[in-house]
């Protein structure tokens, strides 16, 4: 829900003042006009609400009610009370795998074939709607029809795989706590591997043509082109690319609720962050406001300050390349 | 000798392209290939599917489309989607492009302000404010209302609506505003008359872009919707995929329904999607 692909762009921007327009605002009066229903819309119903979870963090809840101050009570909570200590430290450690899951798999595909794509060349429009389409199915609909393509008795995957002589590889995708999230990655990537692709290929395009062939004249290879030339220069769409995975991946939900239900089934193998929120806040005992915005603040905190620090790294490692 | 090298080199690069086709024709049906498929099974009898999960519908039914729409309540959940996305995509490009138009145009005291707070929701998770969101829409009584979610719904519109538009706004040229100001010509004239049809590629993208994740959105009406009559698309998936489960054609065909309206804008609009996932970089 939250779109998080736009993170970096604040600072992509041609420049937040306006530039060579007009200074001469007109009255106060007509300038609120303008401003005012989306600034009302967006504070009520967005900033506010946000800026009280740090506030209600520290209340004790009893059902909607907002009883008496208990400092950071919530917060211990979260770690000492069972089944949340032994639920949250798992589905952190899942969401870090969906990250690297998804940076090996999904974007090294993307930037794979943004290489193969970014040249205009027979098909290539073609190509490029077709692996970006199923970004535009609802996560829930993708994992959904996954779970039904993984499905153990009448999947097609384990008939494709008995059909080419690999039956031995036929399993319970879903049911092995072994293989459930992997498959959960891949039913991701494939819904989102066309965005990388298309951020790549915008970068690739971005590159002049005569550097690549000054470098073919000194005699590069392909490959020497792309990891010496290509690679160095692509490091900022890389660090948007990171960055954004980063927080999709650590607010992912409706695909993990289809392919394993509200709890992470089988056995909590896929349990996420965004799971254990959900349910902390809203199958949770009596106190469950108070303790789901405690988490929410640390979530908070935590994705948005990983994300602050890839972009600084980013930032510095672009500079030292220059 | 070198007419032998320049052979060698074109097979070679014979070979890269070969299996560049290769790979890119195979990527594409790992794609297409479940989408076919839901086609497919959605146009055959369950016990089809059952007996052979691969097989191709031979005699092509709409059956359990019917069936969906009527029995499993995708007609209620599919009207309740059209009119909640609809009318949260609306309001927040209407606000949004009157206060993109003030910021992209002109500078006045806390203009930079303005522009930085409204960008700063493009990077807030804001299904973690869920809890104080809830008490505050209960507040109001919005909870289990439909105009409750399109109000938070256009909300998180909001931010994209006034990056995008307050940029193109900001490229109109200067000549046009001095000269409808010379007709005597009010800002809301000025704006509605001449800026407002000057950026219709740039509303465009931005309707586009609210539609799908607002379409496709599963956690906020999970959350503030309670009655199944005004439930949207995706929480009503969750029930009916427990209900049909023996069920698969018109599992598929729900899929479908609830797709439909996504692949026709994507068909109608590949430009704006396209521009939208790339914009700020590159041309």
């Amino acid at each position: 829900m939250p779109r998080p692909r736009q993170f970096f762009r604040k600072w992509r921007l041609p420049g937040l003042r306006a530039q060579g327009v007009g200074t001469n605002a007109p009255s106060w009066g007509i300038v609120a006009l303008f401003i005012l229903p989306a600034f009302l819309l967006y504070t009520v119903f967005m900033i506010w609400p946000l800026a009280q979870s740090f506030y209600f963090s520290l209340f004790e809840f009893k059902g909607l009610a907002r009883g008496s101050f208990v400092g950071l009570h919530n917060f211990r909570e979260l770690f000492t009370r069972y089944p949340l200590n032994e639920q949250l430290p798992r589905a952190f450690l899942h969401n870090v795998y969906f990250f690297i899951g998804t940076m090996l798999v999904q974007n090294t595909l993307g930037l794979l074939f943004a290489k193969l794509l970014y040249k205009p060349r027979f098909g290539k429009r073609f190509f490029q709607t077709v692996y970006t389409m199923p970004y535009l199915i609802s996560a829930l609909v993708v994992g959904y029809l996954w779970s039904l393509m993984l499905n153990p008795l009448f999947g097609p995957v384990n008939r494709v795989l008995k059909a080419i002589g690999l039956g031995a590889w036929a399993r319970p995708w879903l049911g092995d706590p072994a293989t459930a999230l992997p498959a959960i990655i891949l039913a991701n990537a494939w819904q989102w591997v066309g965005f990388p692709m298309l951020l790549f290929s915008a970068g690739l395009a971005n590159i002049g043509e005569d550097l690549r062939e000054a470098a073919r004249i000194d005699g590069a290879t392909r490959w020497r082109l792309f990891w010496h030339i290509e690679l160095p220069l692509l490091l900022p769409v890389i660090g948007i690319v990171t960055v954004l995975t980063f927080i999709g991946n650590f607010n992912v939900f409706g695909i993990v609720w289809a392919m394993g239900g509200v709890n992470g089934e089988p056995a909590g193998a896929t349990d996420v962050l965004g799971l254990v929120f959900y349910r902390t806040a809203f199958r949770g005992g009596v106190d469950a406001f108070g303790l789901a915005s405690a988490l929410a603040v640390l979530m908070f905190i935590f994705i948005f300050g990983v994300s602050m620090i890839m972009v600084n790294l980013f930032r510095r490692w672009e500079e030292n390349l220059r | 000798m070198s007419a032998s090298k320049a052979t060698r080199r074109r097979k070679k690069i014979d070979f890269v392209s070969l299996g560049t086709q290769l790979l890119l024709w195979g990527y594409a049906a790992v794609v297409l290939g479940p989408l076919l498929l839901v086609v497919n099974n959605a146009l055959r009898p369950s016990r089809e599917i059952f007996k052979n999960p691969l097989g191709l519908a031979t005699s092509p039914s709409f059956d359990s489309f019917v069936k969906a729409w009527e029995k499993a309540n995708f007609n209620t959940y599919f009207l309740n989607s059209l009119i909640i996305t609809v009318a949260a995509v609306l309001l927040a490009t209407a606000v949004s492009a009157l206060a993109g138009y003030m910021l992209g145009r002109y500078q006045f005291r806390g203009s930079a302000f303005l522009s930085a707070y409204f960008l700063a929701g493009l990077m807030l998770p804001f299904r973690l404010a869920i809890v104080p969101l809830f008490l505050l829409l209960d507040d109001l009584g919005l909870v289990d209302s439909r105009l409750g979610l399109i109000l938070v719904y256009a909300a998180t519109g909001i931010p994209f609506s006034i990056f995008i538009l307050s940029s193109f706004f900001r490229q109109l040229p200067q000549e046009l505003s001095e000269a409808a100001r010379i007709d005597g010509a009010s800002e809301f004239t000025l704006f509605g008359r001449i800026m407002l049809p000057l950026v219709r590629p740039a509303l465009a993208t931005v309707v586009v872009f609210q539609f799908v994740p607002l379409w496709n959105d599963f956690f906020f009406p999970l959350v503030l919707l309670r009655s199944t009559d005004k439930w949207t698309l995706p929480v009503g998936m969750t029930r009916f995929f427990g209900e049909f489960q023996t069920d698969w054609s018109t599992l598929f065909a729900g899929l479908i329904i609830t797709t439909l309206p996504l692949i026709i804008i994507f068909l109608l609009a590949t430009k704006q999607i396209i521009a939208g996932l790339t914009a700020g970089i590159g041309k």
